[in-house]
């Protein structure tokens, strides 16, 4: 029995390709996914490993969770703390570090080397103090130390992007005080073991430099590395340093410091996790279509072969294994083959992220065992999940079927899953609409997203019946007999017509679902400036990073400027919980930027003004005293004003001195500007343009420029989406190609007779062609309507969360009907060349 | 052309029988209706039909296309449902049992001989041969299966795949996997129906042998009255009803009856 299987399918290995290929893209997706983030956690992990002293001593809470997009924490560690330490027992060295987190090399070309991914340009002081592994951080590859003001070293990697040599003069840009800095290269270093910096880049200087530049020129420290002698344990020596240590400054060893990153790298990690792992299940589930297709098929072809094991004696249950082991050994070829592939998708990955400046060309790629237990584990029970029914349905075929010449699969009734389907399809809508009635409703929402999918895919062909007559029905008039012939193909089997249809309809309804939310985003971005952005320039630093408060000053000299508005943000802790805090001179910010006041006063700028749906949530009240926690210590502040929820203005604002207070370094995040009326634009624009040119992470933008950038990062991630969900109808593709390939061989009787009678090649070809569009228009129709339930539902689920207003990018929509017509024509292709080659004596005697 | 019949059977004959009430039927249709269809697409295909088959006995069934004799091999071989009446395979009442006692039943009680000889391509001869053997997950008994394979003449085609051998060659392999498992019954549907003469005689003679030698029991239905003529027993169905039986078929003799049949027998019922 076994033996029947396996020779059946080595016999037929294209039919082993066709419905492995499904599986394999999915596994390949999930194989991918797991071993690049496997590497990004075990290069972060060797990069912590690599900088983390014996214990490091610093002020209490310095930890910095918002990456980077915040200002710095003004806090600092004395100097007279580092002598203390140094004459502690078991202390063999201490080292004082001052290290931040934006300071740039800007390269011979004018440009910021390595930014534009995010990874931090670190500014940090030379020592070749070690590790806790005992390895030194840095090591000197060329050139020497830092000797007096102004001397840098840079990573290797980062002095070549740059193109200079040691001994040329460079240029830095940094949130200090002085935005650029001028000095002379006089060494190269390379970081840790392997120089893998993740894209970060390195510029390193001696203390008093670093002081000057960073910490207003106070003899301190932003943390201090302690080295043990190797006579006590890090943690000893941690108890020890921690009972030397005066108060606000507190001592971590390695362990600790590894756990707190490596809890950040967790969740920054499992966001990609999720992204990609989204898509692999998108693939797998759009797979497991064509897997159930592709299965049906074969087991309708496989009728009469069964029908024969049946008549010798092989019961059901041998007949439902023999199809079962049959999707086994598909699942196993097709995770085998997904597995090496993932491999190569993780390359891909890692190049596409080191495009985007997360640069991990050091790094190897991790291979887990949990990622190949994953990989089988989801490509063999996906399939055979997917070939569970047709396996059902193998054993109705009655041994009588073998004694007959034509035969046909039982047709199970339509009736049962009309009734689950459209119970599932209401299930779904009512969750949709249930979730819309409250916040947080995304993951309600999600839920019955996915219900109505597998509803709709149920009922495909039920409803798919009606679109497809529509879709064909021109088909006679435009091609004559072929036309006719196609409708009728197309009409069939529904079942099979809609299963295919349905792979694609998932696909194209997350496309077109993305490409509303895209759409009604951007319009939303386009609203609020026109609506809400009363400055005339928007300045920020392209990176996202603070940038110095000296951008603001040299603005203010440009004439025409009429005010300059600095904005800071920062995190606080408010009733326990971290938030993000908007800075700003309160009037003046509320003329660059639209506030709608509801209760209070903006006026008097000394107290915290609160979006009202905030005040709801901490049931803050104007004229009420709260406390936000800021680094350095709560902050007691009057309630000024409430106001309608902008995504704009911030949803808490504090004025600049409180944050300043509060222990965080003047750096601001952007500044608004705006001319004096009757200025001349052009002539402001260009003098503000001067004023900056040697920054070159920093721009000013107009109104329409502002809303531009605003709207490039939706583009940005529609592109990312489209790719990956490019992915998904691929597949979806493979799975017209196969259905209609299978279609064609099961069919090989009757086009034999089609040829027979005198139909041309040509003409077989197009009605093959005509059938397959068809298919793909279904698909289309399908996912584009379900696409706009759920582009539209997801708007209403965040209009109060910025996408307030609904587009529907209709054009964008058409093109994807007309894509999908063309699909359907390639997808074609082959199959119809095939169905053309059968020669015509062999296709009417074929059994 | 040798006649078979006119060889002495190894096992009593029919008519003696009839004294002897110990001897059970192999097979037995009890008053079988089969109804295909309901309202104007109603069809009786068998309306009535008794007939007893006893050990040791090569039974023939004819009748003009239509008659139901197609239907009436397909409801003793456990293939098809009857619609009223009873069929027995030994004491086992068919229309009483589910589908798994069936299948065990075709499984270890019956072989099958079909017209288009029904082999799995992707396996060899003597694969296709012990199919039945290693559906049911036994071994098969070495020296019967030997026996077998010589009988058929297949000894050194037994790793061919069916496509590389001749429509004959293919419906002695079907033979031999109908009496690898030592089945009570083996049925036979037009086994000769696709083979030339030549190859179609060889079938025949050995379906007769392994009725005179091994006292395998044997029904099989035709429309050849050549092939009737190895029989030692011919049924004739018309309009699902048995209207006669001739015992020690002759050729000639069938030929004649079928005469009287008013359709001619152009096909398969």
């Amino acid at each position: 029995m076994l033996k029947v299987t396996l020779k059946g399918l080595l016999a037929h290995k294209l039919r082993l390709g066709m419905s492995a290929f499904a599986i394999i893209l999915g596994v390949a997706f999930v194989a991918g996914t797991f071993v690049f983030t496997d590497t990004l956690n075990r290069s972060f992990t060797d990069l912590f490993r690599q900088t983390a002293p014996d214990v490091t001593v610093r002020p209490v809470d310095a930890h910095d969770s918002s990456g980077g997009f915040t200002g710095a924490d003004a806090r600092t560690v004395p100097a007279d703390v580092l002598s203390g330490l140094a004459d502690l027992p078991g202390v063999a060295r201490v080292d004082g570090n001052v290290t931040d987190q934006s300071t740039f090399i800007v390269g011979r070309d004018g440009k910021v080397v390595g930014s534009g991914g995010g990874a931090p340009g670190l500014g940090l002081t030379y020592h070749d103090g070690p590790a806790a592994d005992g390895s030194p951080i840095v090591t000197i590859t060329g050139g020497r130390a830092p000797a007096g003001p102004n001397e840098f070293l840079f990573d290797d990697k980062a002095a070549a992007a740059a193109g200079y040599a040691i001994g040329d003069e460079i240029t830095l840009v940094t949130t200090g005080p002085e935005p650029t800095v001028h000095g002379t290269l006089v060494g190269t270093v390379r970081f840790g073991e392997t120089g893998n910096t993740i894209g970060a880049t390195l510029a390193l200087m001696d203390t008093a430099t670093a002081q000057r530049l960073y910490l207003g020129g106070q003899h301190a420290y932003t943390d201090i590395a302690v080295t043990g002698d190797g006579s006590v344990s890090n943690a000893q020596l941690r108890d020890e340093v921690t009972a030397a240590l005066p108060g606000g400054l507190q001592a971590l060893d390695d362990a600790q410091i590894a756990a707190e990153n490596q809890s950040d790298l967790a969740q920054g990690l499992s966001f990609i996790t999720t992204f990609l792992l989204v898509f692999a299940a998108v693939a797998l589930v759009v797979g497991s279509f064509l897997i159930l297709n592709t299965f049906s098929i074969i087991v309708a072809q496989r009728t009469r072969e069964l029908a024969l094991l049946r008549a010798l004696g092989a019961s059901r249950r041998q007949v439902t294994r023999s199809v079962l082991v049959e999707a086994l050994v598909v699942g196993l070829v097709g995770s085998t083959v997904g597995l090496a592939l993932g491999f190569a998708l993780a390359v891909g990955l890692k190049a596409l992220f080191g495009a985007i400046g997360l640069d991990l060309s050091n790094a190897g790629l991790v291979f887990e065992w949990r990622t190949a237990a994953v990989a089988y584990a989801v490509g063999v029970v996906i399939t055979l999940l997917a070939a569970y029914l047709p396996a059902r349905r193998a054993a109705q075929v009655p041994p009588v079927a073998a004694l007959r010449d034509d035969v046909a699969m039982p047709e199970s009734s339509m009736r049962r899953r009309l009734v689950v389907g459209t119970a599932l399809t209401a299930i779904g809508a009512g969750l949709m609409v249930w979730s819309l009635g409250f916040d947080g409703g995304l993951s309600l929402l999600g839920l019955g997203v996915f219900a109505v999918f597998v509803g709709v895919a149920l009922l495909a062909p039920v409803i798919g019946r009606p679109i497809v007559s529509v879709i064909a029905s021109p088909f006679p008039r435009l091609f004559g007999t072929v036309g006719v012939l196609a409708r009728q193909n197309t009409r069939r089997n529904p079942r099979r017509t809609s299963a295919t249809a349905s792979a694609l309809m998932i696909g194209l309804a997350l496309v077109s679902a993305m490409a509303v939310l895209g759409q009604s985003t951007k319009a939303s971005v386009d609203q609020l400036v026109s609506s809400d952005l009363h400055a005339d320039y928007v300045v920020s630093n392209a990176i996202g990073v603070p940038f110095s408060t000296g951008v603001a000053d040299r603005i203010a000299q440009v004439p025409g400027v009429d005010e300059v508005v600095p904005v800071r943000f920062g995190m606080a802790q408010v009733d326990g919980q971290d938030v993000f805090v908007t800075a700003a001179d309160v009037p003046a910010y509320s003329r660059m930027v639209g506030m709608t006041v509801r209760d209070g006063s903006l006026a008097a700028g000394d107290g915290v003004v609160v979006a009202a749906d905030r005040a709801d949530e901490l049931g803050w009240h104007v004229g009420d005293t709260v406390t936000v926690t800021l680094p350095a210590g709560p902050q007691n502040l009057p309630v000024a004003a409430v106001i309608e929820p902008s995504e704009l203005a911030g949803r808490l604002i504090i004025p600049l001195d409180v944050l300043e207070r509060g222990g965080q370094l003047p750096t601001d995040s952007t500044v608004y500007v705006s001319r004096l009326p009757g200025a001349d634009a052009s002539a402001v624009t260009a003098g503000i343009d001067a004023s900056i040119a040697d920054l070159p992470t920093i721009t000013a933008k107009d109104q329409a420029a502002f809303a531009a950038e605003q709207r490039a990062p939706v583009d940005q991630i529609l592109a990312i989406v489209y790719a990956l969900l490019g992915l998904a109808v691929i597949i979806a593709v493979l799975g017209i190609v196969n259905t209609l390939a299978l279609s064609v061989i099961e069919r090989t009787r009757e086009v034999g007779l089609l040829r027979a009678v005198g139909m041309s090649r040509r003409q077989l070809r197009s009605m093959v062609r005509l059938e397959s569009v068809a298919i793909a228009v279904l698909g289309a129709v399908l996912g584009i309507g379900l696409g706009l339930v759920f582009g539209v539902s997801i708007q209403q689920a965040l209009s109060d969360d910025g996408v307030s207003v609904l587009s529907i990018p209709a054009g964008q929509l058409a093109v994807f009907v007309l894509l999908s017509a063309l699909v359907g024509v390639l997808a074609a292709v082959w199959p119809a060349r095939r169905a053309a080659r059968m020669d015509v004596l062999r296709a009417i005697t074929a059994d | 052309m040798p006649h078979a019949a006119a060889e002495p059977a190894a096992v009593v004959r029919t008519d003696e029988r009839a004294d002897e009430p110990a001897v059970a039927p192999v097979a037995r249709a009890v008053d079988l209706h089969k109804v295909y269809g309901a309202g104007d697409t109603r069809v009786v295909a068998l309306d009535g039909v008794s007939v007893d088959f006893w050990p040791g006995q090569f039974t023939a069934i004819m009748g003009p296309s239509g008659s139901g004799k197609s239907t009436l091999m397909h409801c003793l071989a456990a293939m098809d449902a009857a619609t009223a009446g009873s069929v027995f395979v030994g004491d086992a009442d068919l229309t009483r049992l589910a589908d798994k006692e069936l299948t065990r039943i075709r499984r270890d009680r019956i072989g099958f001989v079909f017209q288009a000889f029904n082999l799995v391509p992707t396996l060899t001869a003597l694969e296709n041969i012990t199919l039945p053997i290693d559906i049911a997950g036994r071994k098969p008994n070495r020296p019967w299966l030997d026996t077998v394979i010589d009988t058929v003449g297949l000894r050194n085609r037994l790793d061919h795949k069916p496509g590389q051998l001749s429509g004959g060659q293919q419906q002695r392999v079907a033979c031999a996997r109908a009496l690898a498992g030592r089945p009570d019954i083996v049925f036979a549907d037009e086994p000769t129906g696709n083979l030339d003469s030549v190859s179609g005689a060889e079938v025949l003679g050995f379906l007769r042998r392994s009725v005179s030698q091994f006292g395998q029991t044997v029904v099989m239905v035709t429309h050849d009255p050549n092939a009737a003529g190895y029989a030692d027993r011919v049924l004739f169905l018309a309009d699902g009803r048995i209207v006669d039986e001739m015992l020690e078929p002759t050729a000639d003799r069938v030929l004649e009856r079928m005469k009287h049949f008013d359709a001619a027998p152009v096909a398969k019922g």
